[in-house]
């Protein structure tokens, strides 16, 4: 955790340094970066340059041949990308993307302005494949790829969330999440991976999910949530597992099975499907929705996304529903179906419920669990008392993934609306595509650089602190595992007395059941507003 | 030194052509070397940078969306920032290129360091000087055409016609000069004040700017000052277009200057960053619609990937997945 006391961490100078950026050396300064990736971590799906070492020490035992390596993975992304080509040549550096980072607003360092952050790379890109770059020098913004270079590439694209946020103000859409993307691939063919992601990528590979839950751990996490379940609504739900024949396969990330408040999401879900006699299971195999691959390389992306179409079509379901997730959904959205289909074994989703049919998702054969539900609301297919969410006031965190490589603005705010009555929208220029990140995205959710988390959430947090100050709101609702565990850091840090809150937990909320007994709290056994009290407090305390 | 250079560069530009034409005579070298080699620098130069664009892949359909996405006939669809379909993209496309609609919704993000409060407020000021600068530099090339072109077109006189709108003084004051002028003023001027676009901008952001203003006051210098007498340059220039070029003794040094300095624009184009007028339009995450999910992108390069299959995981796990009854495929 950060020392700094949050009206000091705000004191945030924009003014750039007198010296020019070019002649400024990295300072890599604690608390603003990760653990360098774990020798095993790296051999587990075979990435290049596996070995033990430490991003704090000078040493980073790179190959000897380095600089060859990444000029070459510059050759070979530029014709395999015509977005890094483009946007390596037409910036015209305007600077209109420069205070949209929740970054550069959270540490006014000027190498996180978008562009400067490009410019890191593109300065390389002039001088190994510009003639103007290679003749001019300096004068046409080239240098050369030294050392000094290479870590401040390494600090600086671990230090973006690859957002998009930048990307929806550029004039040519210029997105710097392309540019980490490829950047962050260039490190990774020299081994210069964080653990953070690395283990998680590993993890993944072999045991199906981020955190390395195996799959009795799974049942048994699953069991207790059901025995919770119980224990609030007197239903007992009975979720199956790598169940053959069901016609739904159900994925969302791992987090949420794992720790609050991501579990009374999944809870949420649990008693959703429940509530439906929603003929689907879960898988132990693709038990991660999320894709902490996609952050290393295109290529493990790949790898860790097959499992989901390759279980679809081992458990012969029709088609596939995915839970809250931001950069599950970028992937799915914007990667499976090019990457791992065409997924021709599936049909086209119809919802069981309402018999909707899914058009825009016909190809992929994937629903995400918002449009599920908006649709099911639509037709009034569930019981709803949205008085039961009284209790809070709520705002919304587009994730985002979703809003900006995807556009799922409506659906969430549509089940919001229906469930409960106190709902608060922040300021215009921070929701929806213009929403600000968390700060912990793309894998940089980490402890040790958790100065930079609150720093980049810093944006975030103002935002909602504006709505706590003139509406009381006390809690925010996200559609996005990495939200449910970052933004809770972030409020108790910034804004004490808001909560973390996934909508399908709103949603369960206020699910009126069919069996269930008087319910006096709410899943996380906060009393209901109107039940009575009494009883009801004292179990809160309890949980 | 990053002002100091490209301003430097530019009088050492003009330098040359005054000693070129006032000192060596060199009219045919200003007047009809330079310019052709310039424009088939341009042409050529743009040609093969929209190839070299062309030739790598869009292995993924990546639009940033930034609007609602197309999902229920029941939930408002936003086209334009957010386009299903390729009709939709022209749309998007077009309101980008004509009408800069990203940096429309500009904000301008200020930290009131007392209480501690981000305030994110509209910023228009670079979109309207964006937008005028681009826009009167279009007409005034677009109006440039009456020298090439003999008779001159019927649509030349009407965009002249309305340029000259509001007529003030002999002879009529065309809006978009004086636009032009002051929207390159404002953007100079504006990177190098603000101190955090003064520091992320280069020499070659500085470069071409400076070049604009010279070739605008040059312009606007030989049309209201020091009067160049328009059909020598016509003599000229359809000369030059017809590749049977007449060199006239009655065209003055501003007129080189002039000449000069455009042809430099044209031979720096293709090399720098203002191809971003041809990029933009191959801009993947402004071109592409937001249907991956309901139509497959296809992937050129897509290649086999080393997997952990099922069979390899239920082989590490078979024990405990049967252990709490978790149906395995071999038992």
């Amino acid at each position: 955790m950060s020392n700094s006391k949050p009206d000091e961490l705000s004191q945030i100078n924009y003014m750039p340094p007198d010296e020019d950026w070019m002649d400024t050396a990295v300072h890599m300064k604690k608390g603003m970066y990760c653990h360098g990736a774990n020798e095993n971590s790296l051999k587990t799906v075979g990435f290049p340059n596996p070995r033990q070492w430490s991003s704090s020490e000078t040493n980073w035992k790179l190959p000897e041949n380095w600089q060859e390596i990444v000029i070459k993975g510059m050759a070979e992304r530029l014709e395999k990308y015509r977005s890094f080509h483009i946007f390596m040549d037409i910036c015209v550096r305007c600077g209109a993307c420069a205070d949209k980072c929740h970054f550069f607003l959270g540490t006014g360092d000027p190498k996180n302005m978008p562009v400067l952050r490009a410019e890191l790379l593109r300065s390389i890109y002039r001088r190994e494949f510009t003639k103007a770059g290679r003749i001019l020098g300096r004068f046409a913004g080239a240098r050369e790829l030294t050392e000094e270079v290479l870590k401040e590439w390494w600090y600086y694209f671990f230090q973006c969330t690859e957002c998009r946020r930048c990307s929806v103000f550029c004039p040519y859409g210029i997105d710097t999440a392309e540019i980490t993307m490829i950047a962050r691939e260039l490190l990774n063919l020299l081994g210069l991976n964080i653990e953070w992601i690395a283990g998680p990528v590993a993890n993944c590979y072999m045991k199906g999910n981020h955190l390395g839950l195996e799959p009795h751990t799974i049942k048994s996490s699953m069991e207790f949530l059901v025995d919770e379940i119980e224990e609030l609504t007197g239903v007992k739900v009975e979720p199956t597992f790598n169940r053959k024949g069901a016609e739904i396969l159900f994925v969302t990330p791992s987090g949420d099975l794992f720790a609050d408040p991501g579990t009374y999401t999944c809870m949420g879900y649990l008693m959703l499907f429940h509530e439906l006699g929603l003929d689907y299971t879960w898988s132990t195999y693709a038990s991660e929705g999320g894709n902490f691959g996609s952050f290393t390389s295109n290529e493990m992306g790949k790898r860790l996304n097959s499992k989901i179409y390759a279980e679809a079509k081992r458990l012969g379901v029709k088609w596939i529903l995915g839970g809250e997730c931001g950069h599950m959904w970028r992937v799915l959205n914007q990667y499976m179906d090019t990457w791992n289909g065409p997924a021709d074994f599936l049909e086209a989703p119809v919802s069981p419920i309402t018999g909707t049919k899914f058009e825009n998702a016909a190809s992929t054969k994937m629903v995400h669990i918002s449009e599920f539900t908006a649709d099911l609301l639509k037709h009034d297919r569930l019981e709803i008392d949205p008085s039961r969410n009284d209790h809070y006031k709520v705002t919304y965190h587009d994730s985002c993934n979703t809003s900006r490589g995807m556009g799922l603005l409506e659906e969430p705010r549509y089940i919001i609306n229906k469930v409960c009555k106190n709902f608060f929208e922040m300021p215009e220029n921070t929701i929806r595509e213009k929403t600000f990140c968390c700060g912990s995205g793309s894998g940089l959710n980490a402890s040790e650089n958790m100065e930079l988390r609150l720093r980049g959430g810093f944006p975030r947090a103002n935002a909602v602190k504006y709505v706590h100050n003139k509406f009381g709101v006390d809690m925010l609702a996200c559609i996005c595992a990495i939200d449910r565990a970052a933004l809770t850091s972030l409020m108790d840090y910034w804004v004490p007395g808001v909560r973390v809150i996934g909508v399908t937990e709103l949603l369960a909320n206020a699910m009126k059941m069919k069996g269930e007994n008087d319910r006096q709290t709410d899943l996380r056994g906060d009393p209901l507003a109107g039940a009575d009290d009494g009883e009801a407090k004292e179990d809160s305390e309890d949980a | 030194m990053k002002i100091l250079l490209p301003f430097l560069g530019v009088m050492g530009l003009v330098i040359v052509a005054f000693v070129g034409v006032e000192l060596l005579n060199l009219q045919y070298l200003f007047g009809v070397i330079i310019p052709y080699v310039a424009f088939i620098t341009f042409m050529v130069g743009v040609a093969l940078r929209v190839l070299k664009w062309g030739k790598s892949a869009v292995p993924f359909c990546i639009p940033t969306t930034s609007g609602q996405q197309k999902s229920f006939s029941w939930i408002k669809h936003n086209r334009f920032d957010n386009p299903s379909n390729n009709l939709e993209v022209v749309g998007r496309m077009a309101l980008e290129v004509l009408l800069f609609r990203s940096l429309f919704s500009n904000t301008a993000s200020s930290l009131k360091k007392e209480e501690g409060d981000l305030v994110h407020g509209s910023s228009k000021w670079l979109w309207i000087a964006g937008l005028a600068f681009h826009w009167s530099f279009f007409i005034l090339v677009f109006r440039h055409l009456r020298l090439f072109i003999d008779p001159i077109p019927p649509m030349l006189y009407l965009v002249d016609s309305l340029d000259g709108l509001m007529q003030v003084g002999v002879p009529v004051l065309y809006w978009t000069g004086l636009i032009f002028l002051i929207s390159a003023t404002y953007l100079f001027i504006r990177r190098a004040v603000i101190p955090q676009v003064r520091y992320l901008s280069l020499p070659n952001d500085h470069f071409p700017l400076l070049l604009l203003i010279v070739i605008a006051l040059t312009g606007l210098v030989m049309r209201y000052f020091i009067k160049v007498d328009i059909i020598y340059v016509k003599d000229l220039t359809i000369g030059l277009f017809k590749l049977n070029p007449v060199i006239s003794h009655h065209l003055g040094l501003i007129f080189y200057i002039h000449l000069f300095m455009v042809s430099v624009l044209l031979i720096y184009f293709p090399f720098s960053k203002l191809m971003h007028a041809a990029g933009v339009f191959l801009s993947p995450t402004r071109n592409m619609p937001n249907n991956s999910r309901r139509i497959r992108h296809i992937n050129p390069w897509n290649y086999p990937v080393k997997v952990h299959s099922y069979e390899e995981y239920e082989d590490d796990f078979r024990e405990k997945m049967k252990g709490v009854g978790i149906p395995v495929e071999k038992e």
